[in-house]
């Protein structure tokens, strides 16, 4: 038995000294591919800026407010994407988030557990289907549909609120009711036993205390729904102008740049569609930062998904 | 007394129905992608070049190849960087130096995918004057790389302390614990979390369509503009012809069979498993 | 007979607490030194540094002289330290590997590569840890399949896989039944022969039991360290009979 660790520590004393210079080289490659995502963000940020320099600079502030989109006569204005951007987004919180929150109500505060988290994880699949297979219910099921109800060209600014509804309901479920069952159980507890009905302890006590979290998976849905393409491209109608109503044809930022991008051949247009990226990038950062605020402390996952 | 039971009882029953009604969507989807994708659904489909349109039958196999190269490229690219950069924050960081990479990859993750697709097309397509495979997968990488490095690092915390101190009693050094010990404790989970990542980078579109743009003919390598599912779908669905709208329901039901499979399968099998002492 | 550990005026910091004061102790090679007192008042912590375990704490330091067999054992490389003293854990903890990986991965990240001398390897580790008969047809099998006092067996036989000269046990019987207990102690007894024990337990009775020598220690300093008989029979300070008595802790 002694004879081993001899044997043992003359071979393995070079193989030591390679293994001291190894904690550092480890800590050196992992720190420098951490610090390339630093970098690859950074990129992102100047690209973006770069590639918008040329309208940033024509038109400045006025960019955003400007309501003229004429490629030929080289007039670029941000309104209307804006305007078409913002009104779908909340016009599909309006609808996804009484929904979203009465499900996430229903499955933390009434459905078994079991069944909670079966249906939890039907809902959550939902948020694995692709944006472009939402568009496709959206083009050939609801743009037929709104016709028949009464909007004349099927497609417009309401019909892709609607299909963005869909496509943020499951986050608002999914966080809601994160929220809903960090609730500590003395809260309702404390409720029923003042003589309160199931429905009025949920009501009056669960959802506001569990409020922070609920806020901020509406503000992650609209961060979502304002960078949502596919779905919107495809039933928007594609009209850079702002109608006064809501069945009208419109454009969002994301739809206009999956349009226009490939076919866009002055240095001018380019410029504007990047600089609409940058408009839509710096929203949805903000947002989704307010949103993490708002979720970090409140919910059982540490972090939004 | 009587009104409050009744409100109680009301109430209970509309968010019962809310939730049925968001569970009903997805059911919805499915059913109308096996009805309409499912008839146009054939082996021709699957092996067939896209026909023009007007002529009838044509397939999307070079699509169907195309995403599978997009998604080969994508794992070789951005699953170990952000591995790599997982690790890192689990086991090397220090200082404050790791929570800023933190924050930095939550902002990279928010990001919209078209913003990602610009900013692909300025890194790689403007200096290669011409869309290809690499473009888009760039693209795709940059999505993946922040879910990879956060299911990473999680995964990779939940170790127990205790197994990195046997390791290290052992005489093993850091890097040699993490590397025999810490990371192959953490690697069902890991794996699960990076397979729904990609699975979810599988299925997007906009980054796509100005890096590796498209095309009706086979690819060769990773050079050239290469068609993909979610792509096509798209070119296909807003067409103006019959025909090509029976196969952007065909493409769709295979890419939702796709993802939905990844998803579940990466659920339910391997999920369980990670919270045993696998 | 050299002293095979000298401590001398080991001093203990996490962060600003002052946890051990000035211990000095020498330990006796091939013979079972047990440190006993009530919670909290340091053996552990002192266990820790006989194999610089404390350096994974970002705030803890060691001053002091810690020899082995006359080499400074804070100067030199401390992974060829860890593998010369050996430590088992009071809860076991196996890898989520399969039994012969677990007391395998001492030898292999040593650098000790050879299969055919691995298995031999493993077998007489297992041997020695009194757990070949039980797990010979389960090699590899999970370690967590096994029972709580047949974990902590593989534990000791994972440490003794690289053939430590020292061997450091923090309670290991402490999250353990009766008999297993009973199987573990009479494994020490063997394990004499080739390497020098040190045992830190809450249990009296097992430190009377298995150990030649024994330390009391008591608010983070080392009140008094003699043959065991001694200590327990004829205890010179007055703290330690308080103690052996059961007056306190």
């Amino acid at each position: 038995m002694a004879a081993e660790p001899v044997r043992g520590a003359s071979r393995a004393r070079g193989f030591l000294g390679r293994l001291r210079a190894g904690d550092q080289v480890a800590s050196l490659i992992t720190a420098t591919f951490a610090a390339s995502v630093l970098l690859l963000a950074a990129l992102l940020v100047f690209e973006l800026f770069r590639g918008s320099a040329l309208t940033r600079d024509k038109f400045g502030w006025a960019f955003l407010f400007t309501g003229i989109w004429d490629p030929v006569a080289g007039e670029f204005g941000a309104l209307p994407f804006i305007y078409g951007t913002v009104v779908t987004s909340a016009l599909a919180l309006a609808m996804a988030v009484p929904l979203g929150l009465g499900a996430a109500i229903f499955l933390s505060e009434l459905a078994p557990p079991r069944i909670s988290d079966a249906l939890t994880f039907v809902i959550e699949l939902l948020a694995a289907v692709p944006s472009v297979i939402y568009g496709l219910l959206g083009v050939f099921v609801l743009v037929p549909l709104m016709r028949q109800v009464g909007a004349p060209y099927g497609v417009g600014v309401f019909t892709a609120a609607v299909v963005l509804a869909v496509m943020i309901l499951p986050f608002i479920v999914s966080i809601s009711r994160e929220a809903l069952l960090a609730v500590p159980r003395e809260q309702r507890e404390a409720a029923l036993a003042l003589g309160a009905t199931r429905w009025e302890s949920t009501w009056q006590v669960v959802v506001p205390y569990a409020r922070l979290g609920i806020f901020g998976s509406v503000f992650l849905a609209l961060a979502r729904a304002l960078g949502e393409t596919m779905a919107v491209t495809m039933v928007i109608g594609n009209d850079p102008k702002i109608h006064a109503s809501l069945l009208a044809p419109g454009y969002s930022i994301a739809a206009v740049i999956a349009n226009e991008f490939t076919e866009a051949t002055a240095d001018l247009h380019l410029s504007a569609l990047i600089e609409l990226g940058l408009v839509l990038f710096l929203l949805t950062i903000l947002l989704n930062g307010v949103a993490r605020l708002l979720i970090l402390g409140t919910t059982r996952r540490g972090t939004a998904q | 007394m009587s009104r409050r039971r009744f409100v109680n009882a009301l109430m209970f029953g509309i968010t019962g129905l809310c939730a049925l009604l968001t569970v009903s969507v997805l059911f919805f989807i499915l059913g109308y992608l096996l009805w309409y994708g499912g008839r146009s659904l054939s082996w021709s489909f699957l092996t067939q070049l896209p026909k023009p349109p007007g002529e009838a039958g044509g397939g999307m196999a070079n699509a169907i190849v195309g995403t599978g190269k997009l998604l080969l490229l994508t794992t070789l690219i951005g699953v170990p960087v952000g591995f790599v950069a997982g690790v890192y924050l689990s086991e090397f960081g220090s200082g404050s130096f790791p929570a800023v990479v933190r924050y930095t990859a939550d902002l990279l993750n928010g990001v919209p995918s078209i913003v990602v697709g610009i900013f692909a097309y300025a890194l790689v397509v403007v200096p290669m004057r011409h869309f290809s495979a690499l473009a888009g997968a760039v693209a795709l990488s940059l999505m993946v790389i922040p879910i990879t490095m956060r299911t990473t690092e999680q995964f990779l915390r939940a170790v127990p302390q205790s197994l990195r101190e046997a390791a290290l009693a052992l005489g093993a050094s850091k890097w040699q614990t993490v590397a025999t010990v810490v990371i192959p404790a953490g690697f069902r989970g890991i794996l699960t979390g990076t397979i729904l990542g990609v699975a979810r980078v599988a299925g997007e579109t906009a980054p796509l369509l100005f890096t590796s743009f498209g095309n009706q003919y086979w690819s060769s390598g990773f050079n050239q503009p290469t068609a993909s599912l979610p792509v096509m779908i798209f070119t296909f669905a807003v067409s103006p012809y019959d025909d090509w709208h029976r196969q952007a329901w065909a493409a769709g039901l295979v890419l939702l069979a796709l993802m939905l499979t990844a998803n579940v399968a990466a659920r339910l099998v391997l999920s369980p498993k990670v919270a045993q002492n696998g | 007979m050299a002293d095979k550990l000298l401590v001398s005026r080991l001093n203990f910091h996490y962060g600003d607490n002052h946890v051990l004061h000035d211990v000095s102790l020498a330990i006796p090679p091939n013979q079972v030194t047990a440190l006993i007192g009530p919670s909290g008042c340091g053996k552990s912590t002192f266990l820790r540094t006989l194999n610089r375990m404390h350096e994974t704490v970002r705030n803890a330091r060691a001053d002091g002289q810690l020899l082995l067999d006359g080499e400074d054992m804070l100067a030199m490389d401390v992974v060829s330290l860890r593998r010369r003293v050996g430590m088992v854990f009071q809860k076991s903890n196996p890898f989520p590997k399969s039994i012969f990986d677990n007391v395998a991965y001492g030898p292999r990240v040593n650098g000790w590569m050879k299969r055919h001398s691995l298995a031999e390897s493993v077998e007489r580790s297992l041997r020695r840890a009194a757990l070949w008969e039980e797990v010979k047809d389960q090699l590899h099998q999970s370690a967590y399949a096994l029972s709580g006092g047949q974990q902590q067996r593989l534990c000791i036989a994972r440490a003794l896989a690289v053939d430590p000269e020292v061997l450091l046990l923090d309670e290991p019987c402490s999250a353990l039944d009766p008999i297993a207990t009973a199987k573990i102690e009479e494994l020490i007894f063997t394990l004499k022969d080739a390497c020098t024990l040190v045992i830190v337990t809450h249990n009296m009775q097992q430190a009377a039991r298995v150990a030649e020598h024994t330390g009391f220690f008591l608010l983070g300093k080392l009140i008094e360290f003699d043959r065991t008989e001694v200590i327990f029979k004829r205890p010179a300070r007055k703290e330690t009979e308080d103690y052996i008595t059961g007056r306190f802790g």
